[in-house]
């Protein structure tokens, strides 16, 4: 059953579109994450969705009732849902009292309040802090705060943007444990907007990329990272080997792409001749100094113009007639004594090649 | 220098024999600057809340205006109030000039321009997102409206706090309509003024040290709040 709807959905801010014919759908208990990097319009489109502000154009629907402009039951539509903002503000009173206030609010009994507000401060690990004021606590702390204000009514509809944006590590994990228990035990339908990318990897089961006010695709987690269908998703979920080519042999599914002179190797539907995109993780590239036997159907011989280490691992790029990046671990490199201009072998196998179409 | 100090020790013994008249004029002039202070917050309240919370033409202009206000001089006012509750005035029919009610309302008058601009302020001072926040969590606009107020509290009771100190220091405004008359419209600014001007310094320093007192208990309570 699908619980929200946008059709044609669009806005703009001083006459400057920001969202352009949003079109999503979100099922009963679902988890949605929306993905993309900052500035997409992801806090503009869960405004729109939580009726915070009217979209200039398109339609909403909530539960089949079509709830766009509604006026009067604005209010009631917007009790069944509820929304953690990326900053999240916590009233000058006591924790107990700021979780308390949207039960209040919806005229919820004193008894009725002091068990659900209870049984939510255990649930995000504040039994303890019901009598602390809540401006005095720290960022983790107040995040949870805002969870347990937002989950204490039982929302239809959870609406998260960005919930760990600025936590540290301990405190994003303590936010996480949270949700995949919402997630999982109570079946609450959530759309959340997060540009941490393992985090919508790792709670939604499906995301939409959102990038310049458009959603350029929709599916499971593993659609989204392991096949994009464009360049902007592909380069937005960190597939930074984006080779254009043309396919110039094709033996079954497996193609031949020519690359700069050079000749890619991937499984692919597309015919000789289409222009193509072969996109390949950095994580997917080995590297090795001498000739040897080797499965993979791409070995790529080149120059390391660039090493960079990323906490435990190094980036190394490489020059093979195009650049072509490959992530390894610290130790790797060590052992096999890598420095910028050594002669490598860079390699991938047929299968870790993604191929898209390119319309250019 | 001796009669001064003299003057000072009698005053002292004044106070602290409670006499009735010291008392007497004490007890009116907090009930006066009370009464007005609380009159002019429940107009002040509600309309600084309707002014912040809605956009309309002009509010800019509106604000600037009430501003400008804050600075009236008492006399000013004083003047316009007697003109209007004077016999030949529109209001005079009312009877009320000379009156602790008409000192009242003149210091409604006074003193509602402040109180009013600083609830401006206040709410201004509350960020925007805790009024979406409780939009968002479920509360009608009159429940967001409150927490807001809720949330500006000590910037507002710091407004009060002001307005009744500029009520009780004032004393154009007290003569010009109250007329100083003894046991009835003499307050504290006005009987000082008159006793000064007879020579009677004694009971001028008691009343000026129980003002000069309440002063300070205002501005320690304002700098309290304004450390929230």
């Amino acid at each position: 059953m699908i619980l929200l709807e946008t059709l044609n959905l669009g806005h703009e801010f001083d006459r400057r579109p920001v969202l352009k014919d949003i079109n999503l759908k979100i099922n009963l208990g679902e988890a949605f994450a929306l993905i993309g990097p900052t500035g997409a319009g992801k806090t503009t489109l869960l405004r729109l969705l939580d009726l915070l502000d009217t979209p200039k154009s398109g339609s909403i629907y909530f539960a089949g009732s079509e709830v766009t402009h509604s006026r009067r039951e604005r209010n009631e539509i917007r009790r069944r849902m509820s929304f953690v903002q990326q900053r999240p503000i916590v009233f000058s009173m006591s924790v107990y009292d700021n979780v308390a206030c949207g039960l209040k609010w919806r005229g919820e009994g004193h008894e009725a309040t002091r068990s659900k507000v209870r049984n939510v401060l255990e649930l995000v690990n504040l039994a303890e802090y019901g009598k602390r004021n809540a401006k005095t606590l720290s960022g983790g702390e107040t995040q949870r705060v805002a969870i347990a204000r937002a989950l204490v009514t039982k929302p239809e509809l959870l609406f998260l943007d960005e919930p760990t944006a600025n936590l540290d590590p301990i405190s994003t994990s303590r936010v996480e444990q949270v949700l995949a228990h919402v997630i999982k035990e109570r079946k609450t339908t959530i759309v959340m907007a997060t540009h941490n990318m393992p985090q919508g990897q790792r709670l939604a089961d499906r995301i939409g990329v959102l990038i310049n006010g458009q959603i350029l695709q929709i599916g499971s987690p593993n659609e989204i990272f392991c096949l994009p269908t464009n360049t902007e998703v592909a380069e937005f979920v960190g597939v930074e080997n984006i080779l254009e080519g043309i396919i110039v042999e094709k033996d079954d599914d497996l193609v031949t792409i020519e690359v700069n002179n050079r000749t890619v190797q991937a499984v692919s539907d597309y015919e000789i001749s289409d222009s193509v995109y072969a996109l390949i993780r950095p994580e997917d590239i080995t590297f090795t100094l001498a000739k040897a036997k080797t499965s993979a159907r791409n070995v790529f011989e080149g120059k390391i113009i660039k090493i960079a280490p990323v906490g435990p691992l190094v980036r190394i790029e490489v020059d093979c007639g195009f650049p072509l990046l490959g992530v390894i671990t610290k130790k790797s490199a060590e052992e096999l004594g890598l420095r910028v201009g050594t002669i490598v072998r860079a390699s991938s196998k047929a299968t870790a090649v993604h191929v898209i179409r390119s319309w250019t | 220098m001796t009669a001064i100090w003299q003057g000072f020790l009698k005053a002292i013994e004044l106070i602290v024999s409670l006499n009735p008249e010291v008392l007497q004029i004490t007890a009116r002039t907090l009930a006066i600057s009370i009464s007005s202070t609380a009159i002019a917050a429940l107009i002040c309240l509600p309309l600084g809340s309707l002014i912040h919370f809605n956009n309309f033409h002009g509010k800019r202009t509106l604000i600037n205006l009430i501003q400008t206000f804050y600075s009236v001089p008492t006399v000013a006012v004083g003047l316009v109030v007697f003109l209007i509750f004077s016999r030949s005035g529109p209001l005079g029919f009312l009877e009320l000039l000379f009156t602790p009610q008409v000192m009242v309302i003149g210091q409604v008058i006074l003193i509602s321009p402040i109180i009013l601009g600083l609830v401006i302020a206040a709410l201004r001072g509350v960020e925007q997102a805790a009024y979406e926040t409780a939009i968002a969590t479920g509360a009608s606009q009159f429940q967001a409206t409150t927490i807001v107020i809720r949330e500006g509290r000590y910037a507002i009771y710091s407004a009060l706090i002001l307005g009744f100190g500029r009520a009780i220091s004032e004393v154009g405004l007290a003569l010009m309509v109250g007329g100083n008359i003894r046991g009835y419209t003499r307050v504290m600014t006005t009987a000082i003024s008159l006793e000064t001007s007879k020579g009677d310094i004694v009971l001028s320093i008691a009343l000026g040290i129980i003002l000069i007192s309440i002063a300070l208990v205002i501005n320690f309570s304002l700098s309290r709040l304004q450390q929230r």
